[in-house]
C-alpha cells in the first residue's frame, strides 16, 4: 500500500500535485483566477522535466477544451483547469467532449461568472456545464480536492464510463486557502500501485484501424444517440462508488457521493455542495449543543445526481434547505430543483432553496443558523411559505 | 528534395482519403480536393481533422461516414486547435511508447467561414505554438453549407444571402480578405495556394507542405457550384479562371517573407476578370439587367493592384539575397 505524508498547501497546489502524479499526456489550458496558480504549477512540473507531458499553452480556453478533445481523441490522458469566464468561452466544445464519450479530466475553481465581473466564489461557472454531460464532483477541502482529481481519472477512464469529469473546488476559500493536505507515495508510480492503470481507450484515432468520429447525427438517430449518451452517465455512478471505495480502502479517506451528518434524528436539515459544508458542520455541532436537531447532507457527487442517495438522506428529516450557490434566472437553484425532483412523488420532508454565497458573499455560522431557524418555522407551520429564499442580502 | 509527380498518372490510384458515396453536390470540387491531399501523400499515414462545413456535414452523415483516413470533427472554428491536441496526444504517446512510432500527418481542414472568420484565432495560435500540422483552406468564399452567406473571403460585390445585391447595396462590399499574407506573416516554413485545376501544383504543394516538420499551410480555391451559381460541369473551369485571371494567383510563400509566384506567367497575356466574373451567376447583376461597369472597374482594379503587390514582393524575394 502506499505510504503517505501530509503538506500545508494551497488547495490548488494540492489539485496540481494531484494531476501530476496522474501522469498526463497533455494539458492544454488557460490561466484564469483562482484557477491560475494550478496551470503555472503544472508547467512547473513540466520545464522542470518532473512530469514527461505536453503542455500546449493554447491562445484561449475554447482551443484548451478543443486541444483536449483532440489529445483525448487520440488516446492520451488528458487535463485541464479552468473558472468562470473561461469556462463560459469553452462552453461549446465542453458539450461536445462528453457527447463525443472523450474522458478528460477538468478542475473549475469556482468563480461567479460575469457579469458584474467577479473573481470570488460561487457556483454559477460550474452549473453552466450541468447539462453538459461531464461528471461533476464538488469538494469540500484541499484534501477531497486532492483526492477527487485522482479519482477523476480513474473514473473518466474507466472503459464502462468513457466521460470527461469536472472536479470543483471552491474559489479563494479552497484554491487559496492552506490546509494540511496528505500527499500520496505510491511505490509504483506509473499506475498508483494499480489503481490508475495506463488509459486503454473504448476508441482512438488509430491510422491502423481507421474510424470516422463526430459525425453528423439527423433525427433517425439523434435521440438514440443522446439516449446511450444519458445511460453511460447514469450508469457511471456505481462505477464512481467503486472507485470512492477502492481509494478509500487504499489510503483510508472515503468521499461519499452524498454524506448525511447527524441526520438520525435530524428535524430540520440543509444540503450543501462544496466548502461551505465545513461551516455547516460547525453550525451543526454548535446547534445540537444547543439542543436543537439539525442535520446536514453533503452532495459530493452533482452529476449523475444521485437521486437514491440523496432520498435516502433526506426521507426521514421534517424540513430540507437545499443550499445553492447558483441560481437559474427566473427559477430556483439548480441543486434545490433536482433534490426536489428526487423526493417528488414520495412522502418526505418540507423542501425549499436557499440561495446563499453568490460572489464571494460570505457563508459563515450565522447563515446557518438563519437556514435552520427559518426552517424550523415552516416546519411548525407545516408548509413552506416562501420555497426560495436569498440569504444575507443588505437590508433584508 | 522529394520527388513530385510530374504527370496525373503518377498519382496514386487508390482513394486515400474520401471515398464514392458521399453527398457533396454533383460536380463539387471540395470533394476532389479532399481526394488530390489524399493523392498527394501516398506513403504518409494521414489523420483528419475536419471543421464543421459542406466537406464535413455532407461526408459523415451518421451511421455513414466516407472516409478512409481516421477522422474526427468536432466544432466549426476549432480544427486547428483540435488538430494541435491530436498531434501533441499522438506525439506523447508515441514518446511513452504506447503507440508505435510511425510518421503520421495530421491535417486539419476547414472552410472560408471556419479559417477567415472564425476560426482564425485557432489558427494563428496553432500556428504560432509550431504544432506539426498542415492546415487546408478550401475556399468557397462563402458560409455554403448553411446556404451561402457571406464570409471575410467572398469576394467585392458578390451576391450572397446575406449580402444580396439590392438596389442600394449591390452585394458585398468588403475586399477579400489577404488570408495568405496573414498566414505567412506568422513566419512559418511554408504556406501557399493552390487549385485543383492545376493539380501537379496542388499535390506538389500539399507535399510540400506535409514535408514541413512544423505547421504549414495551404490555401485551396474551391469555386462552389450552388453557392456561385454556375453548372454542374463548370467548377474546375473556372478555378482555372480564377488563376488565370489573376484572381486567385498561385504562389508559395516561405518563411514569411520568401513570395514565389507560380501560377498565372506574368508574361502570358492578361486574362480580364471579367472572362471569370461572367461564368457566375452570383455576379450576374454586373451585368444584367444592364452593365455595372463602375463596379467591374473597381474589381479589375483591385485584382491589379493585388496582383502588382504579389510581383513586387515576388521580385523582392528574389532580389533579396540567401534563401
Ligand atoms: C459556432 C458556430 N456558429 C455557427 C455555426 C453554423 N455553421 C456551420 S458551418 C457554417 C459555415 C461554414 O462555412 P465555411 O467554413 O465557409 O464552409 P463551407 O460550408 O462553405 O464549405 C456555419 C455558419 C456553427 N456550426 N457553429
Ligand atoms: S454547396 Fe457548394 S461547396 Fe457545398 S457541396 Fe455543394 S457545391 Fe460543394
Ligand atoms: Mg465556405
Amino acid at each position: 500500500m502506499a505510504k503517505a505524508k501530509v503538506l500545508g498547501m494551497m488547495g490548488d497546489f494540492a489539485v496540481a500535485e494531484a494531476a501530476k502524479l496522474c501522469n498526463p499526456d497533455v494539458i492544454a489550458a488557460y490561466p484564469i483566477t483562482p484557477q491560475t496558480i494550478i496551470v503555472e504549477r503544472l508547467a512547473e512540473f513540466v520545464a522542470d522535466g518532473e512530469l514527461d507531458c505536453d503542455y500546449i499553452c493554447v491562445e484561449s480556453e475554447h482551443s484548451a477544451m478543443s486541444a483536449c478533445f483532440g489529445a483525448s481523441a487520440a488516446g492520451a490522458r488528458v487535463y485541464t483547469a479552468t473558472a468562470s469566464q473561461g469556462l463560459a468561452l469553452m462552453i461549446e466544445i465542453v458539450y461536445i467532449t462528453a457527447s463525443a464519450r472523450f474522458p478528460v479530466v477538468m478542475t473549475i475553481a469556482n468563480r461567479a461568472l460575469s457579469g458584474p465581473i467577479n473573481i470570488h466564489c460561487d457556483h454559477s461557472d460550474a452549473m453552466l456545464a450541468r447539462d453538459s454531460g461531464w461528471i461533476q464532483l464538488f469538494a469540500e477541502d484541499c484534501q477531497e480536492a486532492y483526492d477527487s482529481t485522482i479519482q477523476a481519472f480513474r473514473i473518466a477512464e474507466d472503459k464502462q464510463v468513457s466521460l470527461p469529469v469536472i472536479n470543483c473546488l471552491d474559489g479563494f476559500v479552497l484554491s487559496h486557502s492552506i490546509e494540511p493536505v496528505e500527499i500520496l507515495e505510491p511505490t509504483e508510480e506509473e499506475t498508483l500501485d494499480g489503481f490508475l492503470p495506463i488509459r486503454d481507450p473504448l476508441y482512438k484515432l488509430d491510422v491502423d484501424a481507421p474510424i470516422a468520429q463526430g459525425l453528423l447525427a439527423l433525427p433517425e438517430f439523434y435521440m438514440e444517440i443522446k439516449r446511450g449518451q444519458q445511460e453511460a452517465h447514469l450508469r457511471s455512478l456505481d462505477v464512481i462508488k467503486e472507485v470512492i471505495q477502492d481509494f478509500g480502502d487504499r489510503w483510508g479517506r472515503y468521499w461519499p457521493v452524498v454524506e448525511p451528518y447527524q441526520m438520525d434524528d435530524a428535524e430540520v436539515a440543509v444540503v450543501t455542495i462544496g466548502s461551505s459544508t465545513g461551516t455547516g458542520r460547525a453550525a451543526v455541532d454548535e446547534l445540537r449543543a444547543e439542543g436543537k436537531k439539525v442535520g446536514l447532507v453533503k452532495l459530493r457527487c452533482f452529476r449523475p445526481f444521485p437521486v437514491k442517495d440523496i432520498q435516502a438522506a433526506l426521507k426521514n428529516a421534517g424540513a430540507v434547505g437545499v443550499c445553492d450557490r447558483a441560481v437559474s434566472f427566473g427559477s430556483t437553484g439548480p441543486a434545490y430543483a433536482d433534490t426536489a425532483g428526487a423526493m417528488v412523488g414520495r412522502s418526505g420532508p418540507l423542501i425549499k432553496n436557499f440561495i446563499i454565497g453568490l460572489g464571494g458573499k460570505d457563508i459563515t455560522i450565522d447563515t446557518f443558523r438563519a437556514m435552520y431557524d427559518n426552517l424550523y418555522a415552516d416546519l411548525a407551520k407545516g408548509e413552506v411559505e416562501e420555497p426560495v429564499e436569498w440569504i444575507g442580502i443588505r437590508g433584508e | 528534395m522529394a520527388d513530385y509527380p510530374t504527370k496525373l498518372a503518377d498519382l496514386p490510384k487508390e482513394e486515400r482519403s474520401v471515398s464514392s458515396g458521399h453527398r457533396l453536390c454533383t460536380g463539387c470540387a471540395a470533394g476532389t480536393i479532399a481526394r488530390l491531399v489524399g493523392k498527394a501523400v501516398p506513403d504518409k499515414p494521414l489523420m483528419w481533422v475536419n471543421a464543421t462545413c459542406c466537406m464535413e456535414v455532407a461526408t459523415t452523415i451518421y451511421p455513414f461516414a466516407a472516409w478512409h483516413v481516421p477522422w474526427i470533427h468536432c466544432a466549426f472554428e476549432n480544427a486547428a486547435a483540435t488538430a494541435s491536441g491530436v498531434r501533441s496526444g499522438l506525439d506523447m504517446l508515441m514518446k511513452k511508447g504506447r503507440i508505435p512510432q510511425r510518421d503520421i500527418e495530421v491535417i486539419a481542414i476547414g472552410g472560408d467561414g471556419g479559417t477567415y472568420d472564425i476560426g482564425i484565432q485557432a489558427i494563428s495560435g496553432a500556428i504560432e505554438r509550431g504544432h506539426d500540422f498542415v492546415y487546408i483552406c478550401y475556399d468557397n468564399e462563402a458560409y455554403m453549407n448553411t446556404g451561402i452567406q457571406r464570409s471575410g473571403a467572398t469576394m467585392h460585390a458578390a451576391w450572397t444571402t446575406t449580402s444580396p445585391a439590392g438596389e442600394a447595396i449591390p452585394g458585398k462590399q468588403e475586399f477579400k480578405k489577404p488570408l495568405l499574407r496573414i498566414v505567412a506573416a506568422h513566419g512559418l516554413e511554408y504556406c501557399a495556394t493552390a487549385s485543383c485545376s492545376y493539380p501537379l501544383d496542388f499535390v506538389r504543394k500539399v507535399k510540400r507542405a506535409v514535408d514541413v516538420k512544423g505547421p504549414a499551410f495551404v490555401h485551396i480555391i474551391q469555386p462552389c457550384l450552388r453557392g456561385w451559381r454556375f453548372g454542374t460541369e463548370m467548377s474546375f473551369q473556372v478555378a482555372r479562371l480564377a488563376v488565370e485571371s489573376r484572381f486567385f494567383p498561385l504562389y508559395e510563400v516561405y518563411w514569411g517573407h520568401k513570395f514565389v509566384l507560380n501560377y498565372p506567367n506574368p508574361i502570358l497575356t492578361k486574362v480580364d476578370v471579367e472572362d471569370y466574373l461572367k461564368l457566375q451567376g452570383r455576379l450576374r447583376h454586373l451585368f444584367k439587367p444592364e452593365r455595372k461597369q463602375e463596379i467591374l472597374d473597381v474589381i479589375q482594379a483591385h485584382v491589379d493592384k493585388e496582383w502588382d503587390k504579389l510581383l513586387e514582393l515576388a521580385e523582392f524575394s528574389e532580389r533579396s539575397a540567401t534563401y
